[in-house]
Order: structure tokens, then C-alpha cells, then sequence
């Protein structure tokens, strides 16, 4: 790698959704950006995922920002080109029982007072909705404004964006360390900047170690061809009935469809794995809960099944904002499920922080010293 | 279906699963090497079971070895009669999709369902598909492989008065064109894209293998009349809705030959989906495979194609020797060393004689299809700098073949390998997936089934 | 008549044909003159390729269950094979 004269004002490690995200919204705002990724843009974390835009009511921070990015995502996608795949089929949360269904209406609650819109459906008018489901479901909350995007595609467009407005792109470039505005590659050389952004999603923490993020699998497979089978994403409101665990594997029904007629069938949830193997048993729970909502699935074909990592934080929220103890070194990783939905909020966030701007949602429930243990 | 289970201890049991009794040796493919290598183990008296896809042994070369109007060689038959007389069982209609839940296990599909067989020893003997290159037309119906034509007449296709031109390359051409001719087809021309030289190199190859020879003029007397054209290859096929024509290119000459069927195949590429799944280490498209045919996976050996295409010979030889190593026979393993050198010493002909011209590069045009299953043409192709970034930004690869046909075009085209294989290696049904959770059993009973409401 | 002990008959996107025994699906679609077993997702009209079950051209729906390999597949009495 020779080093150009002029040093960037923005180093960005990592080409996925975010780090791309970050690119396009640097450069916009008048900044110089080079980008390092070590393999594919748009390959890990990011091709692993579902593509899931949703907004989310876990926490008010979480909303804040999943409904900010979705507003984001509405605006962007007129411009994302047919390949990324961007399908407004909306969210629909399936409530199995009553239990299930006092939760759909105290969601529909918590969306209308933030004006965004929710239908609630009772039990026929979600058959009809969804005739795959199985019946006797209790109902469920349709939440138009949610969709589905090919995730990948839109790194690779975003980027290409960025690189028409003069981002550079050093592809196939590892870097091992990051330092106050330098990044360390795997062949000894190094890159200056400005500011290095670290968006390398489960690798952050290698990267700048104190990071609490925490790699959590997940397994998808993915159908042939079966158009009309599922009109939105489903997911279900089980998670109810669980002790709400940090530490155990657990699977949840979720069911996507493509704009290609495929159908991708989540989701899994596995504590401290690193190996990308497929587990069998956690597959097969997870397609045994799917089969459970719907039944005809048991007959779908499915031409493969894959894992990926999600970089998952201990209080759900991602990290946006300056590394403690750096002044020239800011994280962009930790979101979990939530990486494609808030990639474009993220970007907003950190780039507001970076030129001292304003934001349009409060930046602190992001902010990275929350993350760090406390010192001794 | 029983869980295998111990009901004291707190061993784990499958849950639901159809789990087998172990196998001492699990023989993946019955086809040559498959049947050799189920020969060979079972003359030491191990529990041998072969799985294989089809409704019968014999492969693809061999296929429907023992039917009623089987042309099969003598060679074939005596091999089909040891095979049936070894004592080792085949368990028809069994497609083997991936490594079974737990070590040393395999995940069988069959029309009943999925059932894991445990195995003391494997040996995948998997063989090789087709190579298809990609030109324009090449997508129309009534093009077939050479050996996929071949593959449909003996199910029952019927090429009765049918204008077949038969292209692309190696010694399948003409076995292919002798049995379209036999069957009533019109075989207007072979068009076989290795150059005069090559073939001439080839033949004095030939003269070391006396029942190559045979082979050859037996086959010459079928062919009687068709032209046999080197250095030739068919450059574009054309039609509406079917093939009705192709033009073919020789140097600088060019004509257009109507017909009704197009068999074309570029040679073979080995199936290494089962072998990559189980972790073999894989070189150049070949399973590395030591003297006695292990792979570098323990208990994992590995026979014919997959190692190398090498044809029918070298395929029957690696079997019997996998076969003897893994029933622990070495002596006799190592016996049958020195035909399996000589075999590949004709392998290696083989590979150098027929080795795809580099013109053939210069066929897709930018709309041609190059992944079938997704359509991606070549044009949205080319500019891509891995498959793994063809197949996630252009979706190439990604269909229900999962790379099968456009991984080895791109292979020759680009120069590109393919990534790391996904379960299952064929597509399944999602019921089929679903039996194969693990309890303790200690935790019969165990509490409300936990769920993460977190999207993806 | 004598014939039909020795042959299977079936429908191929509506068309009645007979065939023999152990004949394979794709064989029967191809011996009926049809050629388009599938159309491509940019609808093309696509026929069996490989005849063994790798290159999926061949899918059909049999009895109403889609994206069966046809060349894979003997043919049944009352077999309903429609194009997809």
C-alpha cells in the first residue's frame, strides 16, 4: 500500500452495511473517506442477515433509533436499484394466544403515540392476511412502514455512492490494529487519517479491545421458490413465554419473504460459538417452530442453511460514538439483529458527533463509555 | 424411530430421529467406484451398505447396469455380478445431504423421510457431472449434456429420426454418438474442440492401453459416415423456444447444422460438495488423497473422480484399494497400487488431450446466461473480481443447483474457485430438517420452549 | 386393451400420454413434444440439461408438490405433471 500525500479526513475499517452507510454520509457532508475491507463489501454480517427494516419497542433508545433510520430507508429507496431488492411488505407480529395478544395491543399503543402507524388484526383477519399461518392464532399487529432490503446490494451501492464523491476503497486489505488516526494492516503497513471509524462488526472488538460485543449466532435457510406463500414478515410474539435469557440458546419463528418468491425461515440465537458450523439441533428447532406457524412449510424445499454472527452488546443497543480513551477513534458496530435497519441512523449519529451537529434523536443511549467496564 | 439413548446416564438422544444402526463402512455412490470399493471392504467381512441416489448401482457411466435391455459393457456386467455377490448392501434412492448431527454420521434423504447412519469408516466415491460452457443459446430447451442425452435415452427418451449434433469435448462424444446412432438418431456431425494434434498425441497414448484401443475401433465401425471434425465447436445454438439450429466454428470456416437435439459437454467436474462438507482438503478441483486413498479427514477416504477425473479404469481401482484400506486389508490395498499408476498415467492423457481451448472463453456474450437457476447473464458477470462477490452482488450461484453448473464454467472463464459448501448439499424439505434436535436425557421434560423476539 | 397392462398413463400440462414403464418424467415430457419443462425467473423457456438430478432445469410440479427434478423421477399411474 504506498500512502497518498494527503492523509484522508476518515479512515472507515469494514465495507458492511454500516461501514458503507458511514462512507456515503461522510463524504456528503464534505469530509475525504477511504475505506478498508477485508474481503467482500457487504460479506459478512451483513449477507449473513435477513435484511430486516423494522421498528423496534424494546426501549424507548432502541425506537428512537430503529424508527429514525426506517424514516431513512423510505427516503433512500426510490434511488436503490432493483438489485438490492427492496420490498415494503411490512411486519406482522403474530400473537399465538390472549397472553400473545395483550402484547399487540400494547405495541399498537406504543407506535400511535409515536405516530407510526400499526393496524391490529384479530384472529380471522390474520388468517386472511397470512392463509398460511395456522389457525386458531389469536391475531396480530401489521406494521406497514417496515420492510425487507438485500442487504449486500445496497453496501455495494452505497459505497459506490461514496466512491462517486471521492471515497477511496482499499479492497482486500486486512487491518490487525487500530491506533489514534493510523490503521495497521496485516502486511505491516499502515494508513493514516483524520479519524479512523471501527464498523468491522464482531471483529470491533479485536480491533479496540475493552469492547463488550459479543458474537451471537445465528442459522437461516432459504427456499426455493414459492411466490405468494408469505405476504410480510412474520415474527412471533412467543418470546413472552421465556425467561428472558442472556445465556441460553434459544429460537424464534420468522419468516421472511424475497422479492424473488424465496422464503427465508429464522431465527436462532446462540451464546458464546464462534464456529460457523451448521448445528444441527438448533436448526431443527427452529425449523420445528416455523412448521408450527405454518404448517405447509414442512413440504417447502430448502436449498440451503447457513450461520452468521451478529456483534451483539449486553444492553441491546449499538455503539455509536468515540472509543474511550482515543480522541482519533470512533466505533460504529454492536447492532446485533438490528445492523441493516440502523445503519443509515448510525451513520447520521456519528457523523453529527464527528462535525459537531445536531442530531435528530438523542446520541447518548449510544455512546460507547457505557460499553467499557468499569475501571478497578 | 428410536432415539438412541441410554436412559440412565446423561448421554444425549436425537430427538425424533430416524437413527440407524452404525455401519462399519458407508460407502457414498454406486457408481464403478463405489461398487469396487463395497467389493473390496466386504471381503473382510465388514458391514458395508453403499447409498446412492438412483434407483439402481451402476452411476452415470454404468447407468442402468442390470436392466433388462442393458447394453453394458462385459466389464460392467461381471462388476454388477460381484457387486451383488460381495455381501455388501445398497441402500437405493438414498441421497446423502450432509454430515449427520452428530461426528461421524451421515444425513440420508429418501422418499421417506431423512435418517441418520452412523459409520465406523466412509468412503465417498461421489463421481463427477458434466462440464457445460456457456454460449449463446446455450439455454434453449432440447440442449442436453452429451452424457445428459445419453442419461435421458436410457430413461426412457426416445431419439428415434432425430437430428442430433453431439459437440464439446473428449472420448464421451463418440460413445455418446455410437448410442444415439444405435437408438435410430440422425448424428449429423461430432464436433469435438481438441485439436488434430492433440488427438494424434492422444492416440499414441492409446497404444498403451490395449483395451482402449478395442474400445476405439468398436466404436469406429458404429460411426461409420459421421463426420468427426477437430478443432471444431459449436459457437452459437438459435431457435424460438427450442434449439433448431447451430452454427459451428472450425478455424476461420463457419456453417450452420439444423437439428433437433444439441448434446454438448466440455469433459466432467468432479462432485466434491460431500467431500468439501466433511472438511477433506481440496487442491485444484481434487480431494487430496494419500497411497491408500485416505482423505486428510480421519476415516474419511475418498475414490475416483473426486480425486482426479480419471474415467472408468482409474475409478474401479481407487475403490478396490479405499475398499481394502478401510476394511484394514493393506497388503491387498497396496497390491493394487500399480494399476491404479497405470490408470493415471492414461487420466493424465486424458486431461491433456481434451483440455477446454482457450476460444471457448470468448463465446457468452453479454447476455448470456450464465447462472441458470438466477439468470445472471455474463455481462453482469465479468467485472466481478470473486465468485463470492459474484454470487452475493449478482445473486450467481445462489439458485437450487447452489453453483453445480455455473461454478465450473466461471471456474474456466474467470479462473474463480468456488467458496466453502452450504448444507444441504441437495435441497430438501424443511420437514426433513426437523428432526434432529439433541436433549439430554436427564432434561425429559424440560420447561417452556424458550424464544428470542429479537428480528433475525 | 392388452397394451395398457404394459404402459402408464399420465398428464402432462393437461395432455393425456402414455408411456412405458420405468420411464423417467422428463423422458414422458419430452416424448409428448413438450420441450418447456420450466420458465426462468427472466421467463425463458428452460428443458432438462444434465439428466441427473444436478442442474434443476428440470423441475416440475408433480400432483400439485412444485420443483421436482423430473429426470429423477419414474413415472406413476395418474401422474399429473404441470410446468412451472
Amino acid at each position: 500500500m504506498t500512502e497518498t500525500s494527503g492523509q484522508p479526513d476518515v479512515l472507515i475499517v469494514g465495507a458492511g452495511i454500516v461501514g458503507a452507510a458511514c462512507a456515503l454520509e461522510f463524504v456528503v457532508s464534505g469530509l475525504t473517506v477511504t475505506v478498508v475491507e477485508a474481503a467482500v463489501v457487504g460479506g459478512g454480517a451483513t449477507a449473513a442477515g435477513m435484511g430486516h427494516i423494522v421498528v423496534m419497542d424494546d426501549s424507548e433508545a432502541q425506537f428512537q433509533l430503529t424508527n429514525y433510520s426506517e424514516g431513512l430507508w423510505q427516503e433512500l429507496a426510490p434511488q436503490l436499484p432493483a438489485d438490492c431488492e427492496y420490498l415494503p411488505c411490512g411486519t406482522m407480529w403474530v400473537a399465538a394466544d390472549e397472553e400473545e395478544f395483550a402484547e399487540v395491543l400494547r405495541k399498537h399503543q406504543f407506535y400511535s403515540t409515536r405516530n407510526v402507524p400499526s393496524q391490529i388484526l384479530n384472529g380471522p383477519d390474520l388468517a386472511e392476511a397470512e392463509p398460511k399461518l395456522r389457525p386458531g392464532l389469536a391475531g396480530g399487529l401489521l406494521v406497514p412502514g417496515d420492510g425487507v432490503v438485500y442487504a449486500p446490494c445496497v453496501a455495494r451501492y452505497l459505497l459506490e455512492e461514496a466512491e462517486k464523491r471521492g471515497a477511496r476503497v482499499c479492497a482486500r486489505q486486512q487491518v490487525a490494529a487500530i491506533g489514534e488516526g493510523v490503521v495497521t494492516l496485516s502486511d505491516g503497513s499502515s494508513l493514516s487519517a483524520g479519524l479512523v471509524v471501527n464498523a468491522a462488526g464482531t471483529a470491533a472488538r479485536t480491533l479496540v479491545p475493552g469492547l463488550d460485543i459479543q458474537p451471537r449466532k445465528g442459522h437461516l435457510l432459504i427456499t426455493d421458490r414459492y411466490p405468494g406463500f408469505v405476504r410480510h414478515q412474520l415474527i412471533e410474539l412467543g418470546y413472552l413465554k421465556s425467561a428472558h435469557s442472556l445465556t441460553s440458546d434459544s429460537v424464534a419463528f420468522n419468516v421472511q419473504p424475497r422479492l424473488t418468491g424465496q422464503l427465508l425461515i429464522g431465527s436462532s440465537r446462540q451464546y458464546g460459538l464462534e464456529d460457523p458450523a451448521v448445528d444441527y439441533p438448533i436448526l431443527s428447532r427452529m425449523l420445528r417452530r416455523a412448521v408450527e406457524y405454518m404448517p405447509e412449510l414442512a413440504q417447502v424445499s430448502g436449498i440451503r442453511v447457513w450461520t452468521g454472527f451478529r456483534a451483539a452488546t449486553a444492553d441491546k443497543l449499538p455503539l455509536i460514538g468515540r472509543a474511550p480513551g482515543f480522541s482519533r477513534v470512533y466505533i460504529a458496530s454492536g447492532h446485533e439483529g438490528l445492523g441493516i435497519t440502523t445503519a443509515l441512523g448510525t451513520a447520521k449519529l456519528l457523523v453529527d458527533q464527528i462535525l459537531d451537529r445536531p442530531s435528530a434523536i438523542p446520541r447518548e443511549p449510544y455512546l460507547v463509555e457505557r460499553n467499557f467496564p468499569p475501571h478497578a | 424411530m428410536t432415539p438412541g439413548s441410554s436412559a440412565a446416564s446423561a448421554s444425549s438422544t436425537l430427538e425424533g430421529a430416524n437413527i440407524e444402526a452404525r455401519v462399519d463402512i458407508a460407502i457414498v455412490g454406486a457408481g464403478p467406484a463405489g461398487m469396487a470399493a463395497a467389493c473390496s471392504a466386504a471381503t473382510a467381512g465388514s458391514n458395508v451398505v453403499v447409498f446412492d441416489d438412483n434407483p439402481s448401482a451402476g452411476g452415470q457411466i454404468w447407468r442402468g447396469l442390470g436392466g433388462e435391455s442393458s447394453e453394458a459393457s462385459e466389464s460392467a456386467r461381471r462388476w454388477l455380478r460381484r457387486f451383488r455377490r460381495s455381501g455388501a448392501s445398497l441402500q437405493a434412492g438414498s441421497r446423502v445431504i450432509g454430515c449427520g448431527p452428530m461426528p461421524k454420521s451421515l444425513l440420508v434423504e429418501s422418499q421417506e423421510g431423512v435418517r441418520v447412519v452412523p459409520y465406523r469408516r466412509l468412503i465417498l466415491a461421489t463421481g463427477a457431472r458434466e462440464l457445460f460452457l456457456p454460449f449463446p443459446g446455450w439455454t434453449l430447451p432440447n440442449v442436453f449434456g452429451v452424457g445428459g442425452i445419453q442419461a435421458l435415452a436410457k430413461s426412457g427418451l426416445s431419439v428415434e429420426t432425430k437430428r442430433v449434433v453431439v459437440a464439446g469435448t473428449g472420448p464421451l462424444l463418440l460413445a455418446v454418438a455410437a448410442y444415439l446412432r444405435t437408438h435410430g438418431a440422425q448424428v449429423s456431425v461430432i464436433a469435438e474442440q481438441a485439436s488434430f494434434g492433440a488427438l494424434a498425441w492422444f492416440s499414441r497414448h492409446l497404444l498403451r492401453f490395449p483395451s482402449k484401443i478395442s474400445e476405439a475401433v468398436q466404436l469406429q465401425s458404429k460411426l461409420f459416415g459421421i463426420p468427426y471434425c477437430c478443432g471444431t465447436w459449436v459457437e452459437s445454438a438459435s431457435g424460438d423456444r427450442r434449439v433448431e439450429s447451430v452454427t459451428i466454428r472450425q478455424g476461420q470456416h463457419r456453417w450452420i447444422e439444423p437439428c433437433d437435439y444439441l448434446a454438448i459437454g466440455y469433459g466432467f467436474h468432479s462432485n466434491l460438495e460431500l467431500p468439501a462438507l466433511f472438511g477433506c482438503e481440496i487442491r485444484r478441483t481434487a480431494v487430496i488423497v494419500d497411497g491408500l486413498q485416505r482423505s486428510t479427514v480421519e476415516d474419511v477416504y475418498c475414490a475416483g473422480e473426486p480425486t482426479g477425473i480419471g474415467g472408468v479404469d482409474l475409478a474401479l481401482a481407487e475403490g478396490e484399494i479405499a475398499g481394502y484400506a478401510a476394511a484394514g486389508l493393506l497388503d491387498k490395498a497396496v497390491a493394487m497400487q500399480p494399476a491404479r499408476e497405470r490408470w493415471r498415467r492414461f487420466a493424465v492423457a486424458l486431461e491433456g488431450a481434451f483440455a477446454p481451448r482457450p476460444e471457448l472463453r470468448s463465446l457468452p456474450q453479454a447476455d448470456t446466461i450464465v447462472c441458470r437457476c438466477e439468470d445472471v447473464s455474463w455481462g453482469r458477470i465479468q467485472a466481478k473480481t470473486s465468485w463470492r462477490s459474484a454470487k452475493l452482488h449478482a445473486r450467481c450461484g445462489m439458485g437450487p443447483c447452489q453453483g453445480r453448473i455455473c461454478g465450473p464454467a466461471l471456474e474456466f472463464l474467470k479462473g474463480w474457485g468456488s467458496e466453502s459448501v452450504r448444507p444441504p448439499i441437495f435441497p430438501t424439505t424443511v420437514g426433513n430438517l426437523t428432526e434432529l434436535e439433541m436433549r439430554s436425557s436427564t432434561d425429559r421434560g424440560a420447561g417452556p420452549r424458550q424464544a428470542a423476539h429479537d428480528p433475525e | 386393451m392388452r397394451e395398457a397392462a404394459a404402459s402408464v398413463l399420465l398428464t402432462v400440462n393437461g395432455e393425456a400420454i402414455r408411456v412405458k414403464p420405468g420411464v423417467t418424467v422428463a423422458a414422458a415430457i419430452l416424448t409428448a413434444g413438450q420441450t418447456a419443462f420450466r420458465t426462468s425467473v427472466s421467463n425463458q423457456p428452460r428443458g432438462a440439461l444434465c439428466g441427473m438430478g444436478v442442474c434443476m432445469e428440470c423441475r416440475v410440479t408433480i400432483n400439485g408438490r412444485a420443483h421436482q427434478k423430473s429426470c429423477q423421477v419414474p413415472c406413476a399411474e395418474g401422474m399429473v405433471i404441470d410446468s412451472e
